[in-house]
């Protein structure tokens, strides 16, 4: 791993998309300054600055290859993974610098992660949702029996699983299978969920159990959402940040990015001129 | 190759259908007041017959417009360009009732033995004609200086407006024996200078589409 964090810089503050939106009275969550981002010597972003308000739903959009899912991944560091990534600027989550803190493993059990294709664990669907609880250290079977229950009814699938819990997980239908993956990321009782295309691989009525999820879940987490899917960004967002060749063109209550955005590229993007 | 061809060519149908349907509301704003000016009462009775055509229209853009949102889900532009359209149709058909309501006067007067000067309203209708030009064109064109234009010649028919009813009322005065041609002629008066409030709606719905806002014109 050859992951480089460069100093972060405050003074930029003053230049950042989401200030002109005045948010200054809410505390934002996730406060991105100045982020640039490097495969190699190729640069994936470009000084990207936003603040990410707490139990908001926040999308990331724009066209693929433009640097949105990398950006997703600096949140909870996944891109540490991938060699030769080197990173610049500052992301703070609850004001404390996430790549000057060394302890990954405390970042990712508060910052969540629901992928675009469900990947539950080749176990049943107890031991999916209570995989991370028992690396946690938990054992109490009826503390692990709380949480799975509380975890799959968060997701919105206890009813659907609850006299299934031990049977294979890869049994459940995709969007099943997505839900529980949602739980067991719940499970870790994190404050912040990344999900990255969460319903791409979904059925159209999957996809809107998923979003009336996310809708749900909002007033406990934070989300921060990959999707492709404008329509569902519409719906399921609060808050919108249009991507574009690795920089953030508007970033915006997701009422104006869809209504009367102010960049003719966001206009271009979400009216499907694009190209 | 344009991305949302398909999409391009139905929003351009969709404005056919507005022009064309502007193009019969003129038409029929023209001859209503032309049946009124030469007591014309056939031609009235055209007027009246040929509205039912606008009516079908509106339904025809109301119900294309409806569709175009349910299977392309516009956003942004997109959405206000519908939206427009919808709004601007519904004023159009109201300013073709008004020639309706123009006509309807003409056979009530009848033919009468002398018609008061209509100079007045005449202007106002062409003024009214002039607007109407003007607002479909800034909607079409997204040109926000023709708005504001259509905002300010309203003042000049609310003007014209105002002159005309006292010259009315005044005449009325004189000659009771008139009061049924006149009582119209008032009527009519009102007709034109709503139709000239109906214009100024296009022509805020034209200021939306291009400004993204609500913009009052009528003021």
């Amino acid at each position: 791993m050859n992951t480089t964090v460069m100093g972060s810089n405050k003074e930029v503050r003053k230049g950042k998309l989401s200030q002109m939106n005045d948010q200054s009275a809410d505390k934002a969550k996730i406060s991105v300054n100045d982020l640039d981002l490097f495969y190699g010597e190729k640069q994936a972003l470009y000084r990207v600055s936003l603040d990410i308000q707490e139990k908001e739903v926040t999308a990331l959009i724009g066209p693929s290859g433009c640097g949105k899912s990398t950006f997703l991944r600096t949140l909870n560091r996944m891109n540490d993974l991938i060699d030769g990534v080197k990173i610049s600027g500052e992301i703070e989550i609850d004001n404390e610098n996430i790549y000057q803190s060394s302890d990954v493993i405390k970042l990712r059990t508060k910052v969540g992660m629901v992928f675009q294709k469900p990947n539950l664990f080749p176990m049943s669907i107890f031991d999916n949702v209570a995989y991370g609880p028992r690396m946690q250290g938990i054992k109490n079977k009826k503390e692990l029996n709380k949480i799975v229950e509380e975890s799959l009814r968060g997701a919105a699938i206890w009813d659907e699983v609850k006299d299934r819990l031990k049977t294979s997980a890869l049994g459940l239908s995709g969007g099943q299978q997505q839900r529980v993956c949602i739980a067991r990321a719940i499970a870790m009782k994190p404050a912040v969920i990344l999900m990255d295309e969460p319903t791409s691989a979904l059925d159209p009525i999957s996809t809107l159990k998923v979003e009336e999820l996310i809708a749900n879940m909002k007033k406990d987490y934070t989300i921060v959402i990959v999707t492709h899917n404008m329509q569902q960004a519409a719906r399921i967002s609060d808050k919108t940040a249009f991507f574009l060749n690795g920089e953030v063109i508007e970033y915006d209550e997701t009422s104006n990015i869809f209504s009367m955005p102010k960049d003719q590229r966001t206009e271009d993007y979400v009216t499907g001129r694009f190209g | 190759m344009v991305v949302r061809e398909n999409f391009e060519n139905n929003l351009q149908e969709l404005q056919d259908k507005m022009v064309e349907m502007g193009e019969l509301t003129v038409s029929s704003l023209e001859k209503a007041f032309t049946a009124l000016k030469t007591q014309d009462v056939e031609l009235a009775l055209k007027v009246i017959e040929e509205d039912t055509a606008i009516d079908i229209i509106e339904t025809e853009i109301n119900q294309f417009a409806i569709w175009l949102m349910a299977k392309e889900q516009p956003v942004a532009r997109d959405l206000r360009i519908m939206i427009g359209a919808l709004k601007i149709s519904s004023d159009i058909e109201r300013i073709a009732d008004f020639g309706v309501n123009i006509a309807k006067a003409t056979i009530k007067i009848g033919v009468a033995n002398t018609l008061l000067d209509l100079t007045k309203l005449e202007q106002m209708k062409d003024v009214s004609i002039d607007m109407f030009h003007k607002a479909v064109k800034s909607f079409f064109e997204e040109n926000i200086m023709l708005a504001k234009e259509v905002g300010d010649l309203d003042d000049l028919v609310d003007n014209y407006y105002d002159e005309t009813y006292k010259s009315i009322t005044g005449y009325l005065r004189e000659h009771p024996e008139e009061t049924n041609q006149l009582a119209q002629l008032l009527f009519v008066n009102r007709y034109l200078e709503r139709t000239a409030d109906h214009i100024t709606n296009i022509a805020e719905s034209a200021a939306y589409l291009i400004k993204g806002r609500k913009y009052d014109l009528n003021h």
